[in-house]
């Protein structure tokens, strides 16, 4: 018997303040699927991941995932746990350090503090930029901060709403290991993106919508083999450029 | 629910800390509506009867307690600015914090920030006013239930206003008409400390205000929830 798909949506609408963002969506995607989920700005595309993630609603139609139903109110809340959203905002606190950012958000979501430091470490972020305010920090630094916390939940649905934009090309190969090493490692990864050429690249499967509906769904070219895009053990390092750990603005900063 | 009380709590206090939005702007704000009130009325003008006091003492309780509520709504409004800006609100809802513990930190911090503002407050007014006091322990209780109250109904109406757009001009108008009470029966009480004046039951107010801060408590703690989802 095949294992259960991860995201099940039947004839799913999404309204937003009555607007339909999604208009019927019938979807299926299995564990250790990159699907890259395309369409024109207003699409429906964040809607889609927002649904998946248990924050936006279902209003009509039927919609299971990692094995909750969206319909219901407790294993919705259940559902956000287990899933990881990198969204347009940032999750971040301005007034915040780096540091002081994912020990909070660490202790919010019940994770180990000893998991910040490796994180931190990982991203480039245990030295200068750990002490400075997130307000400091540049849009690429913030998206930066923003990937550490959820590297530090370790999902096991990654949603990930434009995670190359503002980040340079050392930031995107970095997002593109860490979508790789959460695959290798049992997850499954929805993924929005404009940037079709590099998220094309490691997608197994892209929809396309439109509207609020999925006017078509077609498999990727099969990735490149793991000969020579290895997963790193461990996960993957972010490899600053120059500047990259100077905080944008000289600001006020705590320490 | 108490770890993630005192979790939203610290972090709250520790961005004040940071920010220092209290100290240098609501602060100021409510001395300089304490000092507008303390010029608008002229502390030559006396009370008609037997007390001997000026309209600005007689009415200076009151005076207060507006400076401490219009200040607590800049606080407020600022509490859940800092969840809703950067879509946090929906990163707590992710991470499965007890919407209870939302509610009781935000509601403790705001509490520890007025609590702080009513210290400077006051003693603005002893100075600008130049009121008298005669019963320490029911001030005290008057400013701790007072303050509950208009912590934990406040905290409840800008949570349900913090996913608007118009969130910053409707919490002013949600929150005061609620808060009306409180500022009756705190307003009643704190004259009852500074004259002794038995004309005015001041441990019978506090006990309103005590019941008002145990029905806030009991409605925020169960409708939180439910308001964090809708938000």
């Amino acid at each position: 018997m095949p294992d259960s798909p991860v995201i099940e949506l039947r004839g799913a609408i999404s309204l937003i303040d009555r607007f339909p963002a999604l208009a019927g969506v019938d979807l299926t995607v299995s564990e250790g699927e990159i699907l890259l989920v395309r369409g024109p700005n207003g699409a429906g595309k964040s809607t889609l991941l927002r649904l998946c993630a248990g924050l936006a609603p279902l209003s009509e139609g039927y919609g299971e995932v990692l094995g909750f139903r969206l319909g219901d109110r407790r294993q919705r809340r259940e559902l956000r746990r287990q899933t990881g959203l990198l969204a347009h905002s940032t999750f971040l606190y301005d007034e915040l350090t780096v540091e002081e950012n994912l020990v909070f958000w660490a202790r919010a979501n019940r994770i180990d503090l000893a998991a910040v430091e490796p994180v931190l470490d990982r991203l480039a972020l245990s030295n200068r930029l750990r002490t400075v305010r997130v307000a400091n920090l540049s849009a690429g630094q913030r998206r930066r901060a923003s990937l550490a916390v959820l590297v530090c939940r370790r999902p096991r649905l990654w949603l990930l709403d434009e995670p190359h934009a503002g980040l340079d090309v050392n930031g995107r190969d970095f997002v593109d290991g860490l979508i790789k090493h959460a695959i290798a490692f049992g997850a499954t990864v929805l993924l929005a993106s404009h940037d079709y050429d590099r998220a094309g690249d490691i997608a197994s499967r892209t929809i396309v919508i439109s509207g609020g509906q999925i006017q078509d769904d077609v498999p990727s070219a099969p990735p490149a083999p793991p000969s020579t895009r290895p997963v790193e053990p461990g996960g993957p390092r972010w490899r600053p450029g120059t500047g990259d750990n100077e905080p944008a603005s000289t600001g006020r900063r705590t320490s | 629910m108490l770890r993630d009380t005192w979790l939203m709590a610290v972090k709250d206090l520790r961005i004040e800390l940071g920010s220092r939005v209290v100290t240098a702007q609501i602060l100021p704000f409510g001395l300089l509506v304490l000092i507008l009130f303390g010029l608008a009325i002229s502390p030559d003008l006396l009370v008609t009867g037997d007390a001997r006091r000026s309209v600005l003492e007689e009415i200076a309780p009151g005076l207060f307690w507006l400076a401490v509520l219009l200040s607590a709504l800049m606080a407020l409004a600022r509490a859940f600015a800092l969840e809703a800006d950067d879509g946090n609100l929906d990163a707590l809802r992710m991470a499965g914090i007890d919407p209870a513990g939302v509610f009781l930190g935000k509601a403790l911090a705001v509490a520890v920030q007025l609590v702080a503002i009513e210290a400077v407050l006051g003693f603005g007014a002893v100075v600008v006013f130049g009121v008298p006091l005669s019963d320490p322990l029911l001030l005290a209780v008057t400013l701790v239930l007072a303050t509950f109250s208009i912590t934990l109904a406040g905290t409840l109406y800008a949570a349900l206003a913090s996913g608007l757009r118009s969130r910053d001009t409707l919490v002013p108008l949600l929150v005061l008409p609620v808060l009306a009470p409180v500022l009756l029966g705190a307003t009643l009480a704190t004259r009852d400390a500074l004259f002794a004046d038995p004309a005015v039951p001041g441990w019978s107010w506090a006990m309103l205000l005590a019941v008002f801060s145990l029905l806030y408590l009991g409605v925020g703690m169960l409708a939180f929830g439910p308001l964090l989802e809708e938000t």
